[in-house]
């Protein structure tokens, strides 16, 4: 028997952490000037229209005060929802599997493949997959997994990772993704960086994975508790493709995606689109409940995935993060991540979201962490909480995360950071006190040039001065000048 | 009305021309204004940065000092200020266990407000009488935007103010990266989010650009001062306060 002893770092090979923290991180991706207009470029188009198509609906607020009373309700009843969802897909011919982690799901979901005797897959574009490293794992006991969403198969293709949770190219333009073609799928002969061209080739190179693939495996934007139907929501309708040709279907969603009533779903139909795609209804819905004689998949598989959700569930204040619905409106608004794109949060959550998200489902050990640093790659702006179309209040759960990073590491030898903060706080709680810091200031006009700008100071001050000015301080305060003129 | 100015320490400290602006306007308006003069931080910064168990002793002095002061309303030439009065003081007396200090805190914030809010909303003011005589551009800060809402009443105020030319910023809503300790702990992604905003507000052609938080004016005043750019940055405020008598000194 083995004890699990609580390392947060062990929770298998899911790609929820990077390997250096965020500000680094970030110092090498705003370097990449490309990515950074590529980004931007995308990011500034689907935020207009995204507020074009939610100013479309009058009751838009009531809307996602819904959308956050279900999730608050989910989130409340979670245990027994799930195991409705279990007694409804067994009754309606599918198979359960719990994974407690990343490696344990990989671990089911390769025992399912092997099992048809196929080596191959297709995948429909989840992130539930993403997050566990499932194509790293099956190309590792030789499982051929082949994307199938236009994006996702441009990172496959590129070898590369996803930056945006809904367009996960978004880093890269036409230009770029014409080249990746060229270079990974021969049989595509000339190509320009028309869109629709690019489009054609891929149609063409994934048709004749659909006709092969006998298994396909998905995520779930919805599972249905009281019915056992799992929903798809998609654009291009390769998934629709992926869950009805093949005859084995494996579909990996995450705990909380879980909805009480199939009436619940009219709500987040109508959030899910405006916010990621900003369109009033999505292509392709596709739902499925069990399995059915002579349509679509024979065999259905449901794998319910924790990866540390239960932990943030434990979490009063951040367990909101787990009302997401992954519609990637807060990375669109993100001045950061417009900025930096989603590299830089080495997480396969970036943004907003992933700052919250992340470092509560793998924890963090320690201020070395990287994932430590995601809850201050925020400048607290608010644009995001704004954006969300179920309401979490980001900026809140961000103080919330930070202030929990700072208790922890109470006791402990305190760092420039602690002691600072420590002594503005002592200084500030006494008018007395308050003064003699302010007469103290005032000596910065020692260092101030002739021109009244003081351009560089020492460390930390250092980081400021790296790229703006400070002004000289005053000849005389504001309650100097008060007892002067009002005294 | 008698009038607590709740003038911000940043403002106290480094910006005293926001502060001393609010004073005269709000006396040129007809009002009392009293200045608590034991008033020192509102404890934003030690919130913003995760120190909610130092935050505590600041939101209790603040809590006291304008509950001593008597006043019927608080005013601050600050958005993140009022907005950490109102949406922060008494989470953080709730996080430490202190119903009570919560209570007086949610007391004190309902009688706060933000200098634009305040003229607008409470004294029904948009013309404030006063003349400044310069093309200008506004930054509607973040937590004033979306913390406090105090959506286009800045702009109504300025639009109101003699011999000013208002240009219109592009991208205004966007934050200019400095979000408090932020700007430190993440300089370089702040530098580059200060770069768009300067780039935007050099773009106006703007002789002055404006704002209601000394903060981010001295965020994006001290970009503009490093690149040596041709506009200077000033406190709304001190756009409302300035006369035909007593304009603004340039800093």
């Amino acid at each position: 028997m083995t004890t699990f002893l609580g390392v947060p770092g062990s929770r298998g090979s899911s790609n929820l952490r990077g390997s250096e923290p965020f500000p680094d991180a970030a110092r090498m991706a705003l370097r990449d000037t490309q990515m950074r207009r590529n980004v931007g470029h995308a990011t500034k188009a689907i935020r207009t229209k995204r507020l074009t198509a939610v100013a479309e609906c009058a009751d838009w607020e009531q809307l996602r005060a819904a959308g956050g009373a279900l999730k608050s309700e989910v989130m409340a009843r979670l245990p027994e929802l799930l195991e409705e969802l279990e007694r409804n897909v067994i009754a309606r011919g599918g198979t359960v599997h719990w994974a407690r982690d990343a490696d344990e799901a990989n671990r089911i979901i390769t025992d399912l493949v092997r099992a048809t005797g196929s080596d191959e897959v297709v995948k429909v574009k989840s992130m539930a997959t993403q997050e566990i490293g499932l194509n790293e794992h099956l190309e590792s006991v030789g499982i051929a997994a082949t994307e199938t969403d236009l994006a996702e198969l441009i990172v496959q293709l590129g070898h590369d990772k996803p930056s945006h949770i809904l367009v996960p190219a978004i880093h890269r333009n036409r230009a770029e993704i014409r080249e990746i073609f060229l270079r990974e799928m021969p049989e595509a002969g000339e190509l320009t960086d028309e869109p629709r061209v690019l489009a054609m080739a891929a149609r063409a190179h994934l048709r004749r994975k659909f006709l092969s693939a006998k298994v396909a495996i998905s995520g779930a934007n919805f599972g249905v508790a009281e019915t056992g139907t799992l929903a798809v929501v998609e654009s291009e309708g390769n998934g629709r493709m992926c869950l009805t040709l093949p005859q084995t279907l494996i579909t990996v969603m995450g705990i909380e995606k879980i909805v009480p009533r199939f009436t619940d779903l009219e709500v987040f139909m109508q959030l899910l689109p405006r916010s990621s795609t900003a369109e009033r209804m999505n292509p392709y819905t596709s739902m499925w409940t069990g399995v059915h004689d002579g349509d679509g998949p024979r065999d259905f598989h449901l794998v319910l995935l924790d990866n540390g959700r239960t932990s943030v569930l434990a979490d009063g204040v951040g367990r909101a993060a787990l009302h997401c619905i992954r519609c990637s409106a807060c990375l669109n608004v993100c001045p950061v991540y417009e900025r930096t794109g989603g590299h830089a949060y080495g997480s396969v959550y970036p943004g907003p979201i992933g700052a919250i998200l992340s470092p509560q489902l793998t924890g963090t050990h320690g201020h070395d962490d990287p994932n430590a640093s995601l809850p201050y790659a925020s400048s607290l702006c608010g644009a995001c909480f704004d954006a969300c179309p179920v309401r979490i209040d980001i900026p809140s759960i961000l103080v919330h995360l930070r202030a929990k990073q700072v208790d922890t590491e109470r006791g402990g030898v305190p760092g420039g950071q602690d002691l600072a903060m420590k002594a503005a706080a002592w200084a500030m709680a006494s008018p007395r006190r308050f003064a003699v810091a302010e007469k103290a200031l005032s000596t910065g006009r020692l260092v101030a040039n002739r021109d009244h700008r003081i351009t560089a100071l020492p460390w930390p001050g250092s980081k400021w001065t790296s790229s703006r000015d400070v002004p000289e301080p005053p000849a005389e305060t504001f309650r100097q000048w008060w007892r002067r003129t009002h005294g | 009305m008698r009038i607590a100015l709740f003038a911000t320490c940043l403002a106290d400290a480094l910006f005293p021309q926001a502060a001393i602006a609010t004073v005269t306007l709000l006396e040129r308006l007809g009002h009392e204004v009293v200045f608590p003069d034991n008033q020192t931080c509102c404890g934003q910064m030690h919130v913003n940065t995760g120190y909610l168990t130092e935050a505590v002793d600041l939101v209790r002095h603040h809590v006291e000092v304008f509950e001593a002061a008597g006043c019927d309303a608080a005013v601050a030439p600050s958005g993140s200020c009022v907005g950490s009065v109102r949406h922060q003081h008494a989470m953080v007396a709730r996080r430490a266990g202190d119903e009570r200090l919560a209570e007086r805190a949610e007391a004190v914030a309902a009688r706060t407000y933000e200098l634009s809010e305040f003229l607008v909303d409470v004294l029904g003011v948009r013309d404030v009488g006063a003349y400044f005589p310069h093309l200008v551009t506004y930054h509607p800060t973040c937590h004033s935007l979306r913390m406090l809402r105090v959506g286009d009443k800045p702009l109504e105020l300025l639009r109101h103010v003699r011999g000013l030319t208002l240009l219109e910023l592009p991208a205004a809503e966007s934050c200019c990266g400095f979000g408090g300790t932020f700007a430190v702990k993440n300089a370089d992604t702040s530098t580059a989010m200060l770069a768009d905003k300067m780039a935007a507000v050099i773009d106006t052609g703007a002789e002055v650009c404006s704002a209601g938080d000394s903060s981010c004016l001295m965020h994006i005043g001290g970009g503009l001062s490093r690149i040596r750019a041709g506009v200077r940055t000033v406190h709304l405020a001190e756009i409302l306060a300035a006369t035909d008598d007593a304009a603004v000194q340039p800093r």
